[in-house]
């Protein structure tokens, strides 16, 4: 995964709550069998609504969401945090998310900032009443701003390093890998092979 | 310090434990199947990762199978695609599958307790929810999503935070006609099905110890219904002698060390657990769901609850909408609900002793006008040793179908399915809306009542049907 310290990009406002996976992506799309390309799938239903927030041309481009409180609930699929990284997304911005979803998402190299409720509506007006406005997320100092506006997130500290240094699950657990080689060679003789 | 025996199996596994992050845990045996492992193997393609350890991985095609007409294409061009995708990643990556055709193949948790993989003090993991089946040995078994599966395939380990633990004691003994299937129902009932949610359950007391090996997987496959991590039930003589001989467990010296080591797995007796709940085996009687969530079952002699007379309002309404889906009307006998389709297969009685247990009861009777019966073995080898038998006679004779082994009517992923309003007496452990197919009506439950519910077509115990001289 590329690291990320900082990321500025253009937002778009998704002003619904309680978002869940299957609106994310719904069910039909996990019968892939790719890593990748999901953008299809992302909020397929409310897409084919041709005024849908991201259907409109000045969303394009944009690489941070802004949603309402409870985003990410529901089924525990990782496909939402895919398809939304597929679509071209760094960043979700809301008041609250979903635990599975906030563990999925770190897993997948996707920022997630929960910052008050009261900023998420002060982002949207000026997300609406500017759709070119920057906004910029800053892992160093956990911040969120925009327009002179900066606002704190929460973020605790492995996942924040995790996600500056690039690192999946997988690199983190490799950096052991002498550890593992070294219980291997003290596993008990009659566990069983499958080959 | 005294231990639990989840707890003995997860510290014996530690690779790494550092304070403030997850324990790093190793994984005995990694079970593969077509739907949960092609973003996994793509992951390790993208990232230019091999399988680490080929030899504790096993793959078997399942879900998707068809149980008819086996050696034509599947037919459904996704299900292919999974299948033949698994197909190729075993080949690339080294990982040894049971493809269908192979006298191995079956479901994933079917297989690995019959080839004798699955063996006390294990871990054991799986893209499926259902491999808490694997803790009836002692194993601390549990299911994993998808990157989870990556990361298994890479390293062989896998970053946990320890689960809770929970005792289930069965006091007492079941009566005659009562099985592991109406236990677990009646457990799921009694805690909810988010009760065991962040535990991994230990089920003990007399009644456990006096199941057969079959019978403790039934119960510990279940454990998820409850919202267990997993299930687990201490070795003993009964396991053992269910592993001797199997095809992959110890041989020789290696058995005599190995029971050794597996005689001490169990709870030290001062050990705690952080919830208990004590139930009554004596009391129970054959167990039956009416909704749509496994914790909404009853005694098959009750009739179909009356919402109104729910308290908790969230229950209530649960009730409300579990009954409009399965056009059930309040105060009416479970008795009286006829169905169209019986099922008796899948991961929780799709065993040997499942279809002797419904055999017996079909022998010499007829499956009831217009009811549809499935019989589908869990394995390839389950299906022999029935045949070995004459089961599938006294099945077919019956008028039910003997079908090749799947994963089939247990959800809507192959051509055996329930049609909208279609309603099923299954032996299958999730009734959640349109999981035997869209608009699909399941009722949970036992082997021995899914067989008399086929005689009679409206949900039965074989205590309820004629005995075999008067028939004649
Ligand atoms: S039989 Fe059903 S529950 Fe078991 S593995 Fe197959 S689909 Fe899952």
């Amino acid at each position: 995964m590329e690291p990320i310290t900082s990321h500025t990009g253009r937002a778009v406002a998704l002003r619904r709550s309680n978002v869940d996976t299957d609106q994310i992506i719904p069910a039909v799309y996990l019968k892939r069998v790719t890593r990748s390309g999901f953008e299809d799938g992302l909020f397929a239903a409310w897409r084919k609504d041709p005024d849908f927030v991201l259907n409109r041309p000045e969303a394009r481009g944009a690489t941070v969401l802004v949603a309402g409180q409870d985003f990410g609930t529901g089924s525990s699929r990782e496909h939402a945090v895919w398809a939304l990284r597929d679509f071209g997304f760094r960043v979700i911005v809301s008041s609250r998310f979903a635990d599975i979803f906030r563990g999925n998402a770190g897993k997948g190299g996707l920022v997630v900032a929960a910052i008050a409720q009261e900023h998420v509506e002060a982002l949207w007006s000026a997300i609406e009443s500017d759709p070119t406005t920057k906004v910029t997320v800053d892992l160093e100092s956990r911040t969120v701003s925009w327009s002179g506006t900066s606002v704190p997130f929460a973020l605790d500290d492995y996942t924040r390093w995790r996600l500056m240094e690039g690192l999946d699950d997988v690199d983190l657990t490799l950096r052991h890998e002498d550890l593992v080689s070294e219980f291997e060679s003290h596993r008990p003789l009659h566990l069983p092979r499958t080959v | 310090m005294a231990s639990t025996l989840a707890e003995k199996v997860w510290e014996a596994h530690v690779v790494r434990r550092v304070a403030g992050e997850p324990d790093l845990l190793y994984i005995d045996l990694h079970l593969v199947h077509e739907v949960t492992s092609p973003q996994a193997f793509d992951g390790l393609r993208l990232a230019g990762r091999p399988v680490r350890r080929p030899d504790l991985t096993l793959a078997t095609e399942d879900h998707n199978v068809p149980t008819q007409n086996i050696d034509l294409p599947i037919a459904d061009p996704v299900s292919r695609i999974q299948v033949d995708t698994l197909r190729a990643n075993c080949a690339e990556f080294g990982v040894p599958l049971h493809s269908l055709g192979d006298t191995e193949q079956g479901i994933v948790h079917v297989v690995g307790p019959q080839l004798g993989l699955t063996q006390p003090g294990m871990t054991v993991v799986c893209g499926d929810s259902h491999t808490s089946t694997h803790g009836a040995f002692g194993a601390l078994a549990f299911g994993i999503g998808t990157s989870e599966v990556e990361h298994v395939l890479a390293t062989q380990t896998l970053p946990l935070t320890p689960f809770r633990t929970m005792a289930v004691t069965v006091e007492g003994q079941l009566a005659p006609g009562v099985t592991a299937k109406d236990l677990i129902l009646a457990v799921i009932a009694r805690i909810g099905t988010g009760g065991g949610q962040g535990y991994v359950i230990e089920y003990r007391g007399e009644a456990i110890r006096s199941l057969s090996m079959e019978a403790r997987m039934t119960v510990c496959n279940m454990s998820i219904e409850a919202g267990a991590r997993a299930g687990m039930i201490a070795p003993d003589n009964t396991t053992f002698d269910y592993l001797a001989g199997r095809p992959r467990a110890p041989k020789g010296a290696d058995w005599d060390a190995a029971v050794d080591a597996w005689s001490s797995l169990r709870t030290d007796d001062d050990a705690t657990f952080d919830h208990e709940v004590v139930i009554d085996a004596t009391g129970l009687t054959p167990f039956v769901t009416w909704g749509t969530n496994p914790g909404q079952g009853l005694p098959l002699s009750a009739s179909v609850p009356d919402p109104a007379a729910i308290a908790d309002e969230q229950e209530r309404s649960a009730a409300e909408r579990a009954l409009e889906y399965m056009g059930l009307v309040p105060g009416t006998p479970l008795r009286e609900v006829a169905v169209d389709t019986v099922f008796l297969g899948s991961c929780t009685n799709g065993r040997i002793e499942d279809l002797r247990a419904a055999a017996d009861v079909l022998r010499g009777r007829r499956v009831s006008d217009g009811v549809r019966v499935l019989v589908v073995p869990g394995s390839v080898r389950v299906r022999l040793q029935a045949e070995a038998e004459g089961l599938d006679t006294v099945f077919t004779d019956s008028g039910a179908e003997w079908r090749n082994a799947g994963c089939s009517m247990c959800l809507g992923m192959n051509p055996d399915q329930l049609a909208p309003g279609e309603r099923s007496a299954s032996t299958s452990n999730r009734n959640f809306e349109g999981r035997q197919g869209k608009g699909g009506r399941t009722h949970l439950v036992s082997p021995l009542v899914a067989a008399a519910t086929a005689v009679t077509g409206h949900l039965s115990s074989p205590a309820d049907l004629p005995a075999l001289e008067e028939m004649s």
